[in-house]
């Protein structure tokens, strides 16, 4: 798996701006977790966007992976690397 | 198998998909008011099963498995979907079809799971759902191509307009053949593969002008804008409890009334002895007494829903998620707290759409901690005889301390959770992860037929253990039946009043008196029986929360101050009614939790209930 210095994660997305799944770090995720983010299309290279981010304090966020809405929180997003 | 025996045959059809995928509306378009809901033995699954005559004549059972994203299941619900396929749901026919039902404006996860229900060799029908939404959002899909591609019949629907049925039934005949299939066998599939593949066969049968859910980005604009969407919310739930205690005032009075004239007209007709009690006092005063909150129950049910249905439920847990996770819990659980408000019954009801187990069992046992419409005529007679009626500033000081015990009990919850998540059900949640559906209107029948499902329900639960428990409340209190020279209310000399008396020594340090005690016995039929068992106790007749003064002005002859307090910081706690226990017992198919919500409310109750008194009686009050 490709890393350099510093991965850009889902969350430092600017709103609007869309990229592709680089990486996933699964070994940072229940194997259960791991499957269900599969199931709900998080992929290598599908593309994702920050749409929302919830009121009291920016977390959890909604992210759209492929043409489906995924509410998910921060600390999972930071295991989701995107390329530029 | 002898022919006979083959043309008695009936076959069984599953539909299975995705959560979202519309299969519920499909069920409902295809099977109507035929329907049976029930429960999978052991679990609180709903079971729900219906008839489908197919267009060769022949009439198969239809069933609606739980939503699941793959056969891998993640909860009872998804378990529930894997073992019926594999045919290993004991006193459940094995599959002879299954029919896939996939959001077509979703099609390439979807996708993914008809690719992984492909090779179960099962025969497999494919309903395209919801191809009306995808061309409103800009998608056209070759269904022939997708057949062609995927190797399995395609049917175009639209459930809730009744399209495509008719196809669908003949593509189903055509696959059930006279005799069984074979039991699938589970297979390891790699879901990145099939992923992938879904992906690829999406690009070739789809072809999207760009506009998808645009129509539902413009509402999440609004629905979940930093300020804008908790006002929204706020004014929808403002709203929401307007039209249920509002709109249910009529209808309730109506039950009430009628219940009052049955009783009288029983009076009439029958002789006064047992018999008559048991039917007026007993049966029709207890079950009266919970019944009454149907208008309410159903006007509840009818917002939990629409909201469900139209999608903007998942909003709503998107905006809480962050307040709730602080004390352990995640966004799901809070609607059904909400819903605690007007009643603990339909709130934990609600609790099934919570997926973590953990977090489901948490928001049961703290439910039970909002104030729900029948503490108020208990709190309406207290605090009416207790807090003068002067202001506070621009507030009076009544709806202070009403407000006051709401928000105890709120806050009691949050300490409740925050404790039950680091100890009973302490363990890691599965991560907060929500798929946010796109935003549909409810449909009419499937509004009505939810509505109707779970009413029936919960009359079934009024008509059978709230009967029984009322006429064991009744017994208690009825027998044995004062000497003829007896002058003290007549439930001294009962059963009752003997546990009241026994009792009193425990519940003496916290300053509740013998005739407290003897009115929390039954109340624990309904919370509100309190007031009306407090009314037999002072030995007034029929009095009820609109006759009440009689009742405030010897409550407060009788009581001192710190009594009442205590009282109230009781009743924000502990005696959670008969009907929220067996609910619980219900949804947690164990006596264990029920047990357990019992013995941790009435501690606290009587913890809360105790500091209240003495710190009332330092205090000089």
């Amino acid at each position: 798996m490709s890393s350099p210095a510093t991965p850009r994660t889902i969350n430092a997305l600017a709103a609007g701006e869309v990229a592709l799944i680089a990486a996933i770090d699964r070994a940072g995720l229940a194997p259960e977790t791991a499957q269900r983010l599969c199931e709900l299309g998080f992929d290598e290279g599908v593309d994702v966007e920050i749409l929302h981010r919830a009121p009291f304090g920016g977390d959890p966020i909604a992210v759209r992976v492929g043409n489906m809405v995924v509410a998910l929180r921060r600390d999972m997003a930071a295991l989701i690397e995107v390329a530029a | 198998m002898n022919a006979p025996a083959m043309l008695s045959r009936t076959p069984v059809v599953a539909l299975v998909g995705n959560p979202n995928a519309g299969k519920t509306s499909l069920f409902n378009a295809l099977t109507g008011s035929r329907q049976k809901v029930g429960n999978y033995p052991g679990v609180t699954v709903e079971r729900k099963a219906g008839r489908l005559a197919l267009p060769d004549g022949r009439v198969c059972d239809l069933i609606d498995l739980p939503g699941t994203y793959s056969l891998t299941p993640r909860s009872p619900d998804e378990a529930v979907t894997r073992d019926a396929i594999f045919g290993r749901i004991a006193g459940e026919k094995p599959l002879d079809a299954i029919v896939a039902v996939i959001d077509a404006t979703n099609l390439r996860n979807h996708l993914r799971f008809v690719l992984e229900l492909k090779p179960l060799g099962l025969p497999l029908v494919v309903a395209l759902n919801m191809v009306d939404l995808a061309a409103r959002d800009g998608i056209v899909i070759d269904a022939a191509r997708l057949s062609a591609l995927i190797g399995l019949p395609v049917v175009e629907t639209v459930a809730v307009r009744k399209r495509g049925l008719d196809a669908l039934g003949r593509a189903l005949a055509a696959d059930i053949g006279d005799t069984p299939p074979a039991l699938p066998i589970a297979a390891a599939s790699d879901l990145k593969a099939l992923q992938k593949q879904a992906r690829q066969i999406c690009a070739a049968v789809e072809t999207s002008t760009g506009a998808a859910r645009r129509w539902s980005q413009r509402i999440d604009a609004v629905a979940l804008h930093p300020v804008a969407g908790p006002l929204l919310l706020a004014a929808i739930l403002f709203f929401m409890f307007q039209a249920v205690f509002s709109w249910a005032e009529a209808p309730m009075g109506w039950i009430e009334a009628g219940i009052a004239a049955l009783q009288a007209d029983l009076a009439q007709r029958l002789p006064d002895g047992v018999l008559l009690s048991l039917i007026n006092d007993g049966v029709l005063a207890g079950v009266g007494a919970v019944v009454v909150f149907l208008p309410q129950i159903l006007i509840l049910f009818a917002f939990i829903i629409a909201l469900e249905q139209s999608g903007y439920m998942t909003r709503a847990a998107f905006l809480m998620d962050r307040l709730m996770a602080r004390v352990g819990l995640n966004g799901r659980a809070f609607i059904p707290l909400l819903s605690s408000f007007a009643c603990a019954i339909p709130g934990i009801m609600a609790t099934r759409t919570i997926d973590s187990p953990r977090d489901r069992l948490t928001t049961i046992l703290i439910a039970p901690l909002m104030t729900c419409s029948a503490r108020l005529p208990v709190y309406a007679v207290v605090i009416g005889a207790f807090i003068p009626a002067r202001d506070v500033g621009p507030f009076g000081l009544q709806g202070l301390v009403l407000f006051a015990l709401y928000l105890a009990g709120i806050l009691g919850a949050l300490v409740a959770a925050f404790a039950l998540r680091r100890t009973v059900t302490k363990g890691a949640a599965p991560p907060f992860l929500m798929e946010m559906p796109k935003y549909q209107w409810p449909a009419g029948r499937d509004m009505a037929l939810g509505l109707y499902g779970r009413a029936t329900a919960f009359l079934q639960r009024a008509g059978t253990i709230i009967l029984a428990s009322t006429i064991v409340l009744w017994g208690l209190a009825s027998w044995p039946q004062p000497p003829a020279d007896g002058n003290r209310p007549a439930i001294e000399y009962s059963l009752a009043g003997k546990i009241g008396e026994a009792l009193e020594p425990i519940f003496a340090p916290i300053g509740f008196n013998k005739e407290i005690v003897f009115a929390l016995v039954p109340g624990m039929a309904a919370r509100e029986v309190a007031v009306s068992a407090l009314g037999t106790v002072y030995a007034l007749q029929g009095v009820d929360e609109e006759h009440a003064d009689g009742l405030i002005a010897q409550l407060r002859a009788a009581w001192p101050l710190p009594t009442a307090l205590a009282f109230l910081a009781w009743f924000v706690f502990a005696p959670q009614c008969i009907s929220t226990l067996a609910i619980t017992r219900r949804e947690t198919a164990s006596w264990r939790w029920p047990i357990f919500m019992f013995s941790y409310l009435f501690a606290a109750a009587y913890v809360a209930a105790g500091l209240t008194y003495h710190l009332a009686v330092a205090a000089g009050l």
